[in-house]
């Protein structure tokens, strides 16, 4: 029954998904290696960008690819602000507290969602990328083709931003060590910023994706960020091709769950792998900040 | 003569006393409570506070670990889950009295969390908060999909005579706030002790500096896993009591991601690793979420949850130690102002 | 037999051996002192002993008991106290509290817990301090508490990292006196100090460091006219400009 085709029809899904994890998850890495804190909001951040996708849809038409640059400006504010009103007063509070500022923005976003926007199920009907395509006698949606191809793309980018640019390079330096970061002029504040904006800003590239194909509600995120938290931690803490690899590897260990076990135990193998990664090495696969 | 025990008891801590709340303030609100519903009658009244009473006495559960151990679990509604089904199904399948069920659920609870607490007691900070939202999820995805326990559709309690012995009571609700009275005043009181003891101290020390607290001869995870396993019997003893309350349980309503939330939430608003934060937490958090509830919104509609998440934040920026810390403060700056007058005298 | 006995201790960290074969002993009831230039190993060689690592290789014995590889709590009930070069206090515990942890290791009472704190606050000379909270502590108070701290878990053998780090030479002064008192007591102390001039007239015995390796054991007379340990130190005060 589980012939060749199958099994590889549902590794390719898995790797498609798993680069959308890998994107979720580059943001958080990008904002936890650079300041040490980790973003619970991320998966409403993600949330909140197909939300924008999705209204941008319904109310003026426009479809999610020509969307995708607004989610992505919106998202970089929404990261730059949060970084300013909810972050910034915290960094020199106790642990507790920074763990609870985003903790209370993720309980505020995802409620939020659900008082304005009710808890229904949303999808966008009629996407420009729709449709399905026959690569070597595989199927492959086009829109999941799409989100995954964009993913990987905007990985890229990140990561030739970080290590090719002059600024890419101060994100590094202040992760690296942030007094020294600081005699070289650099200032730590306005990276912090940075990272906060490109983190959300890869969720808005994110979101605009899942949007031409997956159900738009408030928890969408949870199981985005749980993902990516397992693959940051698998990946290493910080680091930008550590997320890319750990993301696809948790998107094929959950397809072959749900494939060989059970599609409701897909998440747990996901959750063990993240307690046995850290548990066994806490610097993850490719730690490197 | 008990006055001086109590004092000597307190070590350490009666510089931060300055007036005796527990000889005069304590019993005064304890017998006002316990004239409670005899005062306001309508049924609603008595819910209400039977609220505030089992979240009070979660967030004494939870202060215990993360308020005076300092180990911030998410992941509290695993022990809440685990209570609750522990006595339902002893009670559905084997028809045992939900009392006994309750102990089993509290000791259900205690496996689990050292099961949990063993391995993520070595993880720090974020690590540990991640794996505690893992594990609490992972019994989350097991309890809906296992059909023994009713699976997503939960377990309905069987309707049975009223009665003390079989803890349901239908014609009013009044039994079952004195129940959760009662396991308020056992918490709090545990709490009260533990703080003064070695215990208390140990823990305060774990959570202020684990190596200076290990360069003093603790063994921190065993201490850890104390504070667990005590955080955890009663967090599942209020899982039975939710349990016999409603009458029905499912994954979503005692093994949810928001009431590990919620059960966090209520030490840390009201100040955690105090006796009295989560107390104070619950009084505030809960009548304002059930009102805003009532009139801000229709089911589902988060409105509560979302102010919820507007105060963990400013409670986070503003006053991280809670709003006990606040009351301190005022407190000892009656003090000084009595001291003033006294001097004058 | 000595209290602590050292042998052919080695630690490395990533291929990099921060200590080196070292051997060294600590009598009964003597002040040890263990010097050497910045990164010459002390603090390595401090924590490996506390507990905080393990050693790659050599023997650990305190009292006659292999302690080698124990957690620092088991080191600690053990008998050895320790301090913290960075201090670690309970921030938010009040300097009573946080010596009351230390007492904690011998009792469950409150009460008793609380006279061997106090006790133990006194000798320190912060009992006008002891309701503080000891996150407002000056530097030199703050290094006190963690002697006070461990001194109530009553060891039998105290080792100071950098006991007198950033202190003025009065503060240096009084904390001189105390650990002479408390060797005076019946304490061995085991020092770990960067500064040879602060540790020179109060040890018994010196053990010299240099780049993970030991140098020179002795009496401080004759510590102070060994030449590798003078060569030690003046290649330290060339590099130091830079």
């Amino acid at each position: 029954m589980l012939d060749g085709t199958i099994i590889a029809q549902t590794l390719l899904s898995g790797v498609l998904i798993g680069f959308i994890y890998a994107l979720v998850a580059v943001g958080l890495t990008l904002i936890y290696g650079v300041m040490d804190i980790v973003n619970f909001a991320h998966g409403e951040f993600l949330m909140l960008s197909m939300y924008v996708v999705f209204w941008l849809y319904a109310l003026a038409g426009l479809d999610p690819m020509v969307s995708l640059p607004i989610s992505v400006a919106v998202m970089f504010v929404v990261g730059v602000v949060t970084h300013k009103l909810v972050v910034r007063p915290v960094l020199r509070a106790p642990m507790s507290a920074q763990i609870f500022v985003t903790f209370g923005l993720m309980v505020f976003m995802r409620n939020g969602a659900q008082f304005l926007w009710s808890p229904n199920y949303r999808l966008i009907q009629t996407p420009l990328v729709a449709g399905r395509l026959e690569l070597f006698g595989l199927f492959v949606g086009k829109p999941q083709l799409v989100a995954a191809l964009g993913a990987l793309i905007t990985t890229g980018l990140v990561f030739w931003f970080l290590k090719r640019t002059e600024t890419g390079r101060t994100l590094q330096a202040v992760a690296e060590d942030q007094d020294a970061a600081a005699l070289m002029g650099i200032n730590p504040d306005r990276t912090f910023m940075l990272a906060w904006g490109i983190g959300a800003a890869c969720v808005g590239v994110a979101g605009a994706l899942l949007a031409n194909y997956y159900y738009i509600f408030p928890t969408v995120g949870n199981t985005f960020v749980l993902m990516a938290f397992v693959a940051v931690a698998l990946g290493g803490f910080g680091s930008v091709p550590g997320a890319l690899l750990a993301g696809v590897i948790i998107g094929v260990v959950e397809v072959l769950t749900g494939l060989f076990i059970s599609p409701a135990f897909k998440n747990i193998t996901a959750y063990v792998l993240y307690m046995v990664v850290v548990l066994v090495r806490p610097r993850g696969l490719l730690g490197e900040w | 003569m008990a006055d001086t025990t109590l004092t000597e008891g307190a070590a350490g801590a009666p510089a931060r006393k300055p007036f005796p709340l527990a000889g005069v303030a304590v019993p005064l609100l304890a017998l006002a409570l316990l004239a409670y519903p005899f005062v306001f009658r309508l049924p609603f009244q008595h819910n209400l506070m039977i609220l505030v009473f089992l979240y009070a006495s979660l967030g004494q559960a939870w202060n215990i670990l993360g308020g005076y151990a300092g180990q911030s679990s998410l992941g509290h509604a695993a022990f809440f889950g685990v209570g609750a089904y522990a006595s339902s199904l002893l009670l559905v399948k084997f028809g045992i009295v939900p009392w006994v069920g309750m102990l089993a659920g509290g000791l259900v609870a205690v496996a689990l969390s050292l099961l949990i607490g063993y391995p993520s007691f070595r993880l720090k900070g974020h690590y540990f908060v991640i794996a505690t939202i893992v594990l609490a999820e992972i019994i989350y995805i097991l309890f809906t999909n296992w059909p023994f326990a009713g699976g997503a559709e939960g377990l309905f309690l069987p309707l049975l005579p009223e009665g003390v012995v079989n803890f349901e009571f239908h014609s009013s609700k009044i039994p079952y706030y004195y129940i959760i009275f009662a396991i308020l005043a056992v918490v709090t009181t545990v709490v009260f002790f533990v703080e003064r003891s070695k215990l208390g101290f140990y823990f305060r020390a774990i959570r202020e500096d684990p190596d200076a607290a290990r360069s003093l001869g603790i063994d921190i995870t065993r201490y850890k896993l104390i504070a667990m396993a005590l955080s955890a019997f009663f967090t599942g003893v209020c899982g039975t009591f939710y349990a016999q309350f409603v009458l029905f349980i499912e994954p979503n309503n005692s093994l949810n991601f928001m009431l590990s939330v919620l059960i966090m939430l209520i030490p840390v608003f009201g100040g955690s690793g105090t006796l009295w934060g989560p107390i104070l937490g619950a009084f505030i958090l809960i009548p304002l979420s059930e009102f805003t509830r009532v009139y801000l919104s229709g089911a589902g509609r988060a409105i509560d949850l979302t102010l919820y998440g507007l105060l963990i934040m400013l409670v986070a920026i503003f006053e991280p130690r809670g709003l006990w810390a606040v009351v301190t403060r005022f407190r000892s700056r009656e003090t000084l102002k009595w001291r003033f007058w006294k001097s004058q005298v | 037999m000595a209290l602590l006995e050292v042998t052919g201790l080695t630690k490395n960290f990533g291929g990099l051996a921060a200590n080196q074969d070292i051997t060294l002993s600590v009598e009964d009831g003597t002040i040890v002192g263990l010097i050497g230039p910045n990164g010459a190993g002390k603090t390595t060689l401090f924590n490996t002993i506390a507990g905080l690592y393990a050693p790659d290789a050599g023997r650990v014995v305190f009292a006659g008991a292999d302690i080698t590889g124990w957690p620092p709590e088991r080191v600690c009930r053990a008998g050895i106290g320790r301090t913290f070069q960075i201090t670690k206090s309970f921030r938010q515990m009040t300097v009573l509290e946080n010596v009351m942890v230390g007492a904690f290791l011998h009792t469950f009472s409150p009460r008793q817990a609380r006279q061997a704190a106090l006790a133990a606050i006194e000798k320190t000379g912060l009992l006008s301090r002891k309701d503080m909270l000891a996150g407002n502590l000056t530097v030199a108070d703050r290094k006190r508490l963690e002697v006070a701290r461990a001194l109530a878990t009553r060891p039998r053998m105290l080792m100071l990292d950098e006991a007198m780090a950033g202190l003025n030479p009065k503060e240096r002064q009084e904390a001189v006196e105390l650990i002479l008192f408390l060797a005076r007591e019946g304490t061995t102390i085991l020092l770990v100090e960067h500064v040879m001039e602060v540790v020179m007239p109060i040890s018994h015995r010196l053990v010299v460091l240099d780049y993970g390796k030991q140098i020179a054991e002795g009496k401080p007379e004759a510590i102070a006219r060994d030449e590798r340990v003078i060569k030690a130190y003046l290649g330290e005060r060339y590099r130091a400009p830079g």
